[in-house]
């Protein structure tokens, strides 16, 4: 069993991304096959902008058992208000600013669900959110 | 197709990973927006791209993406440059804009699935 922690620094999108790449390189090192790591990647990854931009950062901890990977990223936001809508493909509430680096197109919680077998929502008005994946290897 | 061949079509300058260029990719994606990126893309190994940040080459790492090519002129700085070189990535910039660079390398065989 290897677990890892992340920091993720809010509102730093010039360092978004580099826990997602932190975790590649530990997966890697715990022998997953390519393919799995890249839908972690993603789901980490997606996961690691929306904390980033939306919910001034906060950490991840990903733990691989040799058969799991499992993903718990909590947030220091101010919580989503409709996790089911938020889930819904095209549904963003991302600023202009965000669409002109490249993301807010509201496709971030669904990759997620997508590339994951199994993702759990928990959030709290006010106090964040927070999102646990699963990926069987 | 060659990453060499991909830089002749395009009349591309290299940027980074010039030791690298004569390793093959099989298909391509064209995007300025990640969130699709990371969301449709499958398979492709390069990236066409008109949008410059550092999320840019973050979006490419957790594809798995062997290169980035700027189009319009577009021009990454050098810490951009110094992450996509340290996960082996090839960048190149052409003075072309997104349409005709996809269509010289579709047309030239690169297709945009696998075949």
């Amino acid at each position: 069993m290897v677990t890892e922690r992340y920091i993720v620094k809010g509102d730093d999108f010039q360092a978004a991304g580099s826990a997602s790449s932190a975790m590649k390189q530990m997966l890697r090192g715990a022998g997953v096959p390519m393919e799995v790591i890249r839908r972690a990647a993603i789901c980490m990854y997606e996961g690691e902008i929306n904390m980033v931009i939306h919910a001034r950062g906060g950490e991840a901890e990903v733990s691989f058992d040799g058969q799991e990977i499992t993903m718990k990223l909590s947030d220091n936001g101010s919580g989503i208000e409709n996790p089911q809508l938020a889930l819904k493909e095209g549904w963003s509430t991302a600023t202009d600013e965000i669409r002109g680096l490249g993301f807010g197109a509201g496709m971030g919680l669904p990759n997620m669900k997508r590339n994951s077998d199994d993702l759990t929502i928990e959030s709290v008005p006010g106090k964040g959110t927070t999102i646990v994946m699963k990926i069987k290897v | 197709m060659t990453l060499s061949k991909v830089k002749e079509l395009l009349g591309a300058e290299i940027l980074c990973g010039e030791s690298n260029m004569e390793q093959e990719i099989l298909s391509a994606c064209g995007s300025d927006m990640m969130s699709d990126v990371l969301a449709f893309v499958k398979e492709q190994s390069m990236l066409l791209t008109g949008l410059v940040n550092p999320q840019v080459m973050r979006t490419a790492e957790m594809m798995d993406m062997r290169c980035i090519v700027f189009v319009r002129g577009k021009r990454p700085d050098q810490p951009m440059l110094d992450l996509a070189e340290s996960h082996g990535m090839v960048v190149m910039n052409t003075p072309l804009r997104m349409y005709p660079s996809c269509g010289r390398l579709y047309e030239a065989g690169l297709k945009g699935e696998n075949a």
